[in-house]
C-alpha cells in the first residue's frame, strides 16, 4: 500500500510540472517518498494549495498529448475533467443544447443535453437545471454494461462504443439522471458523420441504430484545445469547463476560475450526491439570481428538445 | 401383468388427433405472425415498439421475467417435493418438467428479442465482464437450462426402453427410442446410477432455480429507481415465481388429463394437493407484496410516492387491483375451500394465477420506469407513457406460442405420467422386471 502510494503520487507530479498542472500533494508523504533521494537536483513547484514543494529533477518528465499516443478509451493521461454549472446565471437560452444538437449530429428526439425546469416545493422558486451526463466517477452505468461498452477512462470521461453495443439498455435503466439516449430507429443523419473513422469519442459521429448515445463531453473539442460546444455557446456562461488536477475550469468567455475556491464560495454540490455516483459536473446553486425566471419560460418546450433537421 | 400392460398402452405417446392438428396448426400461425414482427423490429429498429427513452424496456422484459419465474415450477415440483419424499407429485413431475425447459428456452430468446442488435450476441462472450447482472444472468440461464434438460431426460430412460418395445410396429420410433434410452436394461448398476443422478440433480437444480430468479431480481433491484431499489426483490420474485408455476402445473394438469384421458392417473386427489399447495404459496407471495408496497407506503418517500400512486390510484390502478384481487386474493379465498380445489374451478383459479402473474410482471417493469428521479420533460408527448404496439404484442404472442408449441410436441413424444415410477410406485414392477427386461 505504502508503495503503490509513492508510486501513484511520483506519476502524479511527473504529469502536473510540464503541462502547468500543479499536483496537490501533502508535504509529508512527499517527504517520505523522496526519502532516498535528497541528493539529487531539486526543483520548486507549486502544490495547489499554493504552497512551495520540492521534487528531485530526475522524476519530472514531459507528458503532453501526443495525437499518436492518444487512445480514445484510454483517454487524455493525468487529466480528470470537471464541469462547473452555475444555475444563477442559466436562463434557458438553450443555446447549449442547440449546439449541441448540432455538433453531435442528433436527429432523435430526446437531446443528450437538457434544461429541466425545477421546483424542489411549491414554497421554493423554480429555477432552470442544464442537466447532461454526469460522468460520474462511480458510473452505474458502466458497472451494469455486460459488455464493457460504455467505460470510464482515466480522464474521468464515460463513453459508449457504439461498435460494440449490444442494445440491452441497463445501462439507461441503471442511469437515476436518464441522461441515456437510445437510437430506436435508423438515425437520419447528414453524410459527414460517416467522413472519419469511428472512434467512441465523438458520440453521434454517427449514431448507430439499435444502441445507446449520450453526452461525451466533448474530448472532439478538447483535443484540439476548444471547450466543449455547449461551454462554448452559451451566451451567460453558465457552464465552465476544465481539469480537477489543475483546479481550474474555463468558462466560454474566457475566464479561469480556481475550481475549489469556486465551490467554497459558491456551496457548489452535485445531483443526488447520495447515491453515491461521484459525479464530474458540480453545480452553482441559483441563488442571487440576475435574470427573471418568467423569461426562460418563453423558451421552454415541454415536448421537444431537438429541432428536426432540414 | 395385465395392469402393467394397460398402464403402458394408457400412458404411451399418442398421435394428435383433430383437435391437436388445429391446436398446432394455431400455435404455428401465430409463431409466423410473431416472425414477421420481427422481421419489420430487425429492419426498422426497436421503434416499431411502444418502447422510448423513458419507457426504455417494455413486454419483452416483463415476458422474460415471466418465463423465468414460469420455468422455476420445475425445481419446485420434480426437486423440492421429490427430495421431501413427496409421492403424490410423481404424475405431475414431467409436466413440470417439460414447462420448465419450455419456459427457460423461451426466456432466453427473450431476452433477445429485446436487444437493439442482437446479431452482436457474441460480445458476451468476447467482452463479458463479470461485474454486470445480465452476465450472471446467462450464466444461470444456460446453467438451469442444462440441468433442467438433464432432469427432464434422466428419468425417462427407462420410459424409452418401455415405448421402444411399445412402439415394436414402427421401426423408425421405436429406433429413436432405442437411441435415447441409451441402452438402458434396468441393470442394478443401472439403476444405482440412475437414482443417484437424479438425486444429484434434484440437490443441484434447486439453488441454481433460486438463483435464476434472484439474479432476475437484481436486474431491477441493482438499479436506483424506485419501485426497483428494493432489498426485498429476490425473495418477492422466487415466491411470485412458484405461484406462477403452480398455477401453469394446474392449468396443464386440466387440459392434458382432458385430451388424453387421464383421469385414472391424474386424480381429484392430486388437485386437492395442488390447490393447497397453491394456497400455501399465494399467501407466501402476498406476505412478500404487503411488504414491498406497504413499507415504503407507510414512509412515503417523494420518489416512492409517486410510484405507489400511480400503482394505488394513478394510471396503474386498475390493473395493479385486478392482478392483486385475482391473482393473489381470490385464489387464496376459492382455494381454502375443498370444493374450489375440485379439477374445473381449480383449472379457472390457475388460468386467472397464470395470466395474473403476467401481468403483474408488466407492473413491475413499466411504472418504475415512467418515474425517474428528474422530470420528464423535452420529449413528445407519447413518451411519457408506455402503449406496447401491435408489433410488440406479435412478437410477444408468438414467444408464448413458442413455449406451448414446445409444450405440446414434447408432450407428444414423451410420456405425460412417468411410466416406469409410475408402475414402481403401483408395485407392478417386482415380478415384471426380470421377465421382460
Amino acid at each position: 500500500m505504502e508503495k503503490d502510494n509513492k508510486k501513484s503520487r511520483r506519476k502524479f507530479l511527473k504529469l502536473g510540472v510540464k503541462l502547468g498542472a500543479i499536483a496537490s500533494i501533502g508535504t509529508v508523504a512527499v517527504a517520505k517518498a523522496l526519502d532516498n533521494k535528497d541528493k539529487e537536483e531539486m526543483v520548486e513547484l507549486m502544490s495547489t494549495d499554493g504552497s512551495i514543494i520540492q521534487v528531485p529533477a530526475s522524476e519530472v518528465q514531459e507528458v503532453a498529448i501526443k495525437p499518436e499516443n492518444y487512445n480514445s478509451r484510454e483517454g487524455f493521461p493525468n487529466k480528470k475533467f470537471v464541469m462547473v454549472v452555475d444555475l444563477a446565471k442559466c436562463k434557458n437560452a438553450l443555446k447549449c443544447q442547440k449546439a449541441c444538437n448540432k455538433g453531435h449530429y442528433i436527429t432523435g428526439e430526446n437531446a443528450w443535453l437538457k434544461v429541466y425546469k425545477m421546483q424542489e416545493s411549491e414554497k421554493t422558486a423554480p429555477y432552470f437545471q442544464p442537466t447532461q451526463c454526469q460522468h460520474c466517477d462511480k458510473p452505474p452505468c458502466v458497472k451494469v454494461c455486460p459488455v464493457d461498452a460504455t467505460f470510464k477512462r482515466k480522464d474521468g470521461i464515460v463513453l459508449i462504443d457504439n461498435e460494440r453495443c449490444i442494445g440491452c439498455r441497463f445501462c439507461m435503466a441503471a442511469c437515476p439522471y436518464s441522461i441515456r439516449v437510445f437510437n430506436w430507429n435508423e438515425p437520419n443523419q447528414p453524410e459527414i458523420v460517416h467522413e472519419e473513422e469511428y472512434t467512441p469519442d465523438h458520440c453521434g459521429k454517427p449514431s448507430v441504430k439499435g444502441t445507446v448515445d449520450k453526452c461525451d463531453f466533448c474530448p472532439h473539442e478538447t483535443i484540439k484545445g476548444e471547450l466543449p460546444f455547449c461551454v462554448k455557446a452559451c451566451p451567460n456562461d453558465v457552464f465552465a469547463f476544465g481539469d480537477a488536477y489543475e483546479d481550474a475550469v474555463t468558462n466560454g468567455s474566457g475566464q479561469t476560475f480556481k475550481l475549489s475556491a469556486l465551490l467554497k464560495e459558491k456551496a457548489g454540490y452535485r445531483l443526488m450526491e447520495s447515491l453515491g455516483t461521484e459525479p464530474s459536473v458540480f453545480y452553482l446553486p441559483p441563488a442571487d439570481r440576475l435574470v427573471d425566471f418568467e423569461k426562460g419560460m418563453e423558451n421552454f418546450n415541454e415536448f421537444k428538445s431537438v429541432d428536426k433537421i432540414e | 401383468m395385465k395392469d402393467y400392460d394397460k398402464l403402458i398402452l394408457d400412458l404411451a405417446p399418442r398421435k394428435f388427433g383433430k383437435l391437436g392438428q388445429i391446436w398446432v396448426a394455431f400455435l404455428c400461425l401465430i409463431i409466423l405472425l410473431a416472425m414477421y414482427a420481427y422481421y419489420q423490429q430487425i429492419d426498422k429498429g426497436l421503434i416499431i415498439t411502444g418502447m422510448r427513452d423513458y419507457a426504455l424496456w417494455g413486454i419483452y422484459i416483463s415476458n422474460f421475467v415471466f418465463f423465468v419465474a414460469i420455468s422455476l415450477v420445475g425445481s419446485l415440483v420434480t426437486a423440492i417435493l421429490r427430495l421431501s419424499g413427496t409421492h403424490w407429485s410423481t404424475p405431475l413431475t414431467r409436466i413440470s418438467e417439460v414447462i420448465a425447459v419450455a419456459a427457460i428456452m423461451m426466456a432466453g430468446l427473450t431476452i433477445i428479442l429485446d436487444m437493439g442488435r442482437p446479431e452482436r450476441i457474441y460480445n458476451i462472450l468476447l467482452h463479458g465482464r463479470l461485474q454486470s447482472p445480465i452476465i450472471w444472468d446467462v450464466l444461470v440461464i444456460t446453467t438451469y437450462l442444462v440441468i433442467s434438460l438433464l432432469l427432464l431426460y434422466y428419468p425417462l430412460l427407462p420410459d424409452f426402453a418401455i415405448l421402444k418395445k411399445h412402439f415394436k410396429e414402427k421401426p423408425f420410433l421405436s429406433k429413436i427410442y432405442d437411441k435415447l434410452s441409451l441402452n438402458w436394461k434396468g441393470s442394478e448398476a443401472q439403476v444405482k446410477i440412475y437414482n443417484n443422478a437424479i438425486r444429484t440433480l434434484s440437490v443441484m437444480i434447486i439453488p441454481i432455480a433460486f438463483t435464476i430468479h434472484t439474479v432476475t431480481a437484481w436486474l431491477f433491484a441493482t438499479t436506483y429507481r424506485p419501485g426497483w431499489d428494493s432489498s426485498n426483490f429476490g425473495p418477492y420474485f422466487i415466491a411470485g415465481a412458484f405461484v406462477a408455476g403452480a398455477g401453469a402445473v394446474v392449468v396443464l394438469m386440466y387440459v392434458l388429463r382432458k385430451v388424453y384421458h387421464l383421469e385414472e392417473y391424474i386424480t381429484d386427489f392430486h388437485f386437492d394437493k395442488m390447490g393447497k399447495l397453491l394456497v400455501l404459496l399465494c399467501l407466501v407471495y402476498l406476505y412478500f407484496n404487503v411488504n414491498e408496497y406497504l413499507v415504503p407506503a407507510y414512509k412515503t418517500t417523494v420518489e416512492e410516492a409517486a410510484h405507489l400512486e400511480g400503482m394505488f390510484t394513478g394510471d396503474f390502478a386498475p390493473l395493479f387491483w385486478s392482478v392483486i384481487i385475482f391473482g393473489l386474493i381470490l385464489p387464496i379465498i376459492v382455494l381454502i375451500f375443498p370444493k374450489g380445489r375440485k379439477p374445473l374451478p381449480l383449472f379457472i383459479i390457475g388460468l386467472i394465477v397464470v395470466v395474473g402473474a403476467w401481468w403483474k410482471r408488466y407492473l413491475i417493469v413499466s411504472p418504475t420506469l415512467l418515474h425517474p428521479f428528474l422530470p420528464v420533460q423535452g420529449v413528445p408527448e407519447e413518451w411519457h407513457f408506455y402503449h406496447p404496439t401491435l408489433l410488440e404484442w406479435m412478437i410477444t404472442f408468438g414467444t408464448l406460442a413458442a413455449a406451448l408449441l414446445i409444450m405440446t410436441i414434447l408432450f407428444r413424444y414423451l410420456p405425460i405420467i412417468p411410466i416406469h415410477e409410475t408402475a414402481e410406485e403401483k408395485g407392478f414392477l417386482e415380478t415384471h422386471k426380470t421377465e421382460e427386461l
